[in-house]
């Protein structure tokens, strides 16, 4: 039997990367469906009032789902890790425990508002409903963010007499540099996935020439977003980000790029694979000195490299962070490169006739859930050996009496439960897709069948 | 400044057991109360807006116990590794049922996440009490400050009884009981008509049946912990707490009597909560009773982070727990009166 810590680490990886596929659509449509509820409101568009509706469904499928995968993640920092909870929870449990009274409050409150409320509420007061539940939604990444940044650069603590952390600077540690960043990089993100989600269901349905109006002011509202967010995403959120990574984490940039020897000039590795017992990189196609400008802004600055990093710092599964981070980085190139083809065709009017592009648009709805689990993955390999960087050790935080056996059962059963869960939301959103946006008219008919419509 | 906390999380794992318990109940006793289809659109549609703000005082308060108290929530959790995780699976069972049933016109459909919604409801209840049955009784910590129960062990409470015992298994059910009532009573509230009327009968049934159990759950509960009753009797709170327990309990009994289902779901609400408040208060300020040996036993002060950050987190709660309550308010108010359904579902995108 391999070791428990392998389990713990697959069991929270497992269950936090399938969680996440799920608030990351919800975040984003939050705010696209505010853009959509605006201009409903504005200028009374039927239009944009029935988008709004479409997307209020599928954000009401993944909202629950995001939900009950959410609740074991808050379990699993005492079930599996508790050593870690101990040492740290005078801290991070801050920010998780403001999480619950700040953020959840707000979202449960008026995602009930908002689904249930339409009939009961002013179409002013329906509009603030999908404001407070963006900003609940994105207030509760905050706090998420927040208390990951101090396990990847922890600050505001201090070691206290019983042996764990403690809470000095309440600031500090809320607005902690990396949690700025990283926040902002990862809500870009958010956006991203839902804005492409948002033109691959206009792009299904223009291509299946059904709702011609609705796959026409999808795809347009999905193409916009999708390229503003796209671009956010490398400059300045993903340049900061990695200027961060290189400050902070000089092991996680090296492993990330698959640099083993430091010198100015550094080379910016575009294809590759890291060979650790040559220490190399193999069939490598890389652009000289890029990595050095990126990082510092010249070319003659010096990157460390990995042989002048101590092995027992150097992070555990150097492939792995290597090839997560440049499925991330080409991904994030591809998208901007997509989002801007079907920029310029749409300004010229023709993107709902361009068919190969309407398939490209559609295809990609899967890219940047790969891309956001390649960064998360990212991160996360590239804090190791710590679980807390430079503090405590991910060895040093498992549940002590928790054996392998134990968690190995629970992570199967997760796989068990998330297969299902998983299945009932692509049928359940595909359906929805496939029934499209129903109109105003539909919608104002005397038999609503749903408890929601009619609460 | 740990007593201010300790009173904070016992006080929001109460309202969450009444605020969720409501929706618990609702669930355990639907099959029974509602009996087609449109009647148990009713109930979801009773409960839909606010049954995941319900649950958020769970995440709210399990928040608020990492933070003040990280090594009762460590030692805890992992001590009951897999009973909640067991837990979980059902809580995720029972989520889905009430958020996918809808989804589609269909009536296998529906039966399917409608004995979901029944059974996860129940379960929870049950653990919920076998939970605070196992708080009340301790568990084995021993010298390493951690501990592991299995699920089962001797079925007689004793040093080497596991998660079920007889004594959390009595909780459990009492718990299920007095919750099953306290939803009843809630949908009775919301609704009018047939539902209305069981409803009244099941909530009252119910709550007799919690109420001539609660005194054999009291009289085990001074065997499984005798110092209870003696660190009790001197607190003058717990006594303010028993009588706001008769005051509760007589509103309760007043509304049933009289038929007039709002004043039940209070005095209802008022009962589980102030019977969990007596629990704290009488527990204070122990988190987790070592059944090895009572110096084992890990308490508030032990438990507890740094004051400076226990005074912070007052400051941003004595912010954030107002604002809570201020929405749930709002939102109470703008689903207030009674569930009005369409007679006839139609077809779902007409």
């Amino acid at each position: 039997m391999v070791d428990a810590l392998f389990w713990h680490r697959l069991h929270f990886g497992f269950t936090i990367t399938f969680h996440y596929l799920f608030p990351q659509l919800t975040m984003g449509l939050a705010l696209l469906i505010v853009l959509l509820k605006w201009k409903a409101y504005r200028s009374g568009s039927t239009l944009h009032g029935d988008a709004a509706r479409f997307w209020a469904r599928i954000f009401g499928i993944s909202f629950a789902v995001g939900v009950v995968t959410g609740i074991p993640m808050e379990f699993q920092f005492g079930t599996n890790w508790s050593r870690f909870s101990q040492y740290a929870g005078g801290v991070i449990g801050q920010t998780l425990a403001m999480e619950g009274m700040f953020a959840f409050f707000l979202e449960s409150t008026f995602l009930g508002l908002f689904l249930y409320g339409e009939k009961r509420l002013s179409p002013r007061g329906h509009l603030a409903a999908a404001i407070a539940l963006w900003a609940g939604s994105w207030l509760s990444g905050y706090f998420i963010i927040a208390t990951n940044a101090f396990m990847q650069h922890p600050v505001g603590h201090a070691l206290g007499p019983s042996g764990r952390l403690e809470l000095v600077d309440f600031w500090a540690f809320v607005l902690n540099p990396w949690a700025i960043w990283q926040y902002l990089h990862n809500m870009t993100a958010a956006v991203v996935t839902s804005s492409f989600v948002m033109a691959g269901v206009g792009a299904f349905w223009a291509l299946s020439r059904k709702f011609p109006e609705q796959a026409a002011l999808n795809v347009r509202l999905g193409v916009t977003a999708g390229l503003v967010a796209s671009c956010l995403m490398v400059f300045p959120t993903g340049d900061r980000q990695g200027k961060m990574v290189a400050h902070h984490q000089p092991a996680a940039l090296a492993a990330m790029e698959g640099l083993f020897e430091s010198g100015p000039n550094a080379e910016l590795a575009i294809i590759g694979q890291p060979d650790l017992r040559a220490r190399r990189l193999e069939n490598p196609v890389v652009v000289p000195g890029m990595l050095s400008f990126l990082i510092y802004g010249s070319f003659g600055s010096t990157v460390v490299g990995l042989n002048d990093i101590p092995e027992d710092r150097w992070p555990d599964n150097v492939e792995l962070l290597y090839y997560a981070y440049h499925v991330m980085a080409g991904l994030g190139t591809l998208f901007i490169a997509l989002m801007a083809i079907c920029a310029v065709q749409l300004r010229r009017g023709k993107l709902l006739a361009t068919r190969p592009l309407l398939w490209a648009l559609m295809l990609a709805m899967p890219f940047p859930y790969i891309a956001t689990t390649a960064g998360w993955t990212t991160a996360e390999l590239g804090r190791q050996p710590w679980v807390i960087y430079g503090l405590m050790r991910t060895a040093e935080g498992t549940s002590p009496r928790v054996s392998a056996g134990n968690a190995l059962f629970t992570l199967i059963g997760f796989s068990g439960v998330y297969l299902v869960v998983g299945i009932l939301f692509l049928y359940l959103v595909g359906r929805e897709v496939g029934h499209g946006p129903g109109t105003t008219e539909a919608h104002a008919a005397p038999v609503p069948s749903l408890s929601r419509e009619a609460a | 400044m740990e007593l201010l906390w300790f009173g904070t999380v016992a006080g929001m794992l109460a309202v969450y057991v009444v605020l969720d318990g409501f929706d618990l109940g609702a669930g355990a006793v639907h099959l029974f109360v509602a009996r087609n289809d449109l009647e148990r659109r009713m109930v979801l549609a009773a409960i839909g807006p606010v049954w995941d703000g319900n649950e958020v005082w769970l995440l709210a308060g399990g928040g608020a116990l990492f933070m003040a108290f990280p090594v009762a929530y460590a030692v805890g959790f992992s001590g009951f590794y897999l009973p909640l995780m067991l837990l979980l699976w059902v809580i995720i069972l029972r989520g889905l049922s009430i958020e996918l049933r809808g989804h589609i016109e269909n009536p296998l459909w529906a039966a399917f996440w409608d004995a979901g919604f029944a059974v996860g409801s129940a379960l929870i209840a049950i653990v919920l009490g076998a939970a605070l049955g196992n708080v009340l009784r301790g568990v084995p910590l021993d010298g390493t400050g951690t501990f592991q129960l299995p699920l089962f062990d001797t079925f007689w409470p004793g040093p080497s009884s596991g998660v079920l015992d007889a004594y959390t298994v009595l909780v459990g059910v009492f718990t299920l009981l007095a919750l099953g009532g306290h939803g009843a009573l809630y949908v009775a509230w919301k609704t009018e008509g047939a539902v209305h009327r069981r409803c009244m009968r099941a909530g009252a049934w119910l709550w007799y049946g919690a109420g001539g159990l609660f005194p054999i759950v009291t009289w085990a509960t001074v065997r499984v912990a005798p110092e209870l009753p003696g660190v009790a009797s001197g607190r003058p709170l717990v006594w303010v707490l028993l009588l706001a327990v008769i005051a509760a309990v007589g509103t309760l009994v007043g509304g049933l009597v009289r038929g007039r289902s709002r004043v039940a779901f209070v005095g209802s609400a008022g009962t589980l909560f102030t019977l969990l408040g007596t629990a704290a208060a009488a527990r204070w300020p122990v988190l987790l009773r070592s059944t090895i040996a009572p110096g084992l036993s890990l308490d508030a002060y032990a438990a507890a982070t740094s004051s400076h950050g226990l005074r912070v987190a007052m400051c941003w709660a004595a912010i954030g727990l107002p604002l809570a309550c201020a929405y749930f308010v709002f939102l109470a108010r703008a689903f207030r009166g009674k569930v009005q359904l369409a007679p006839s579902p139609g077809p779902r995108h007409s």
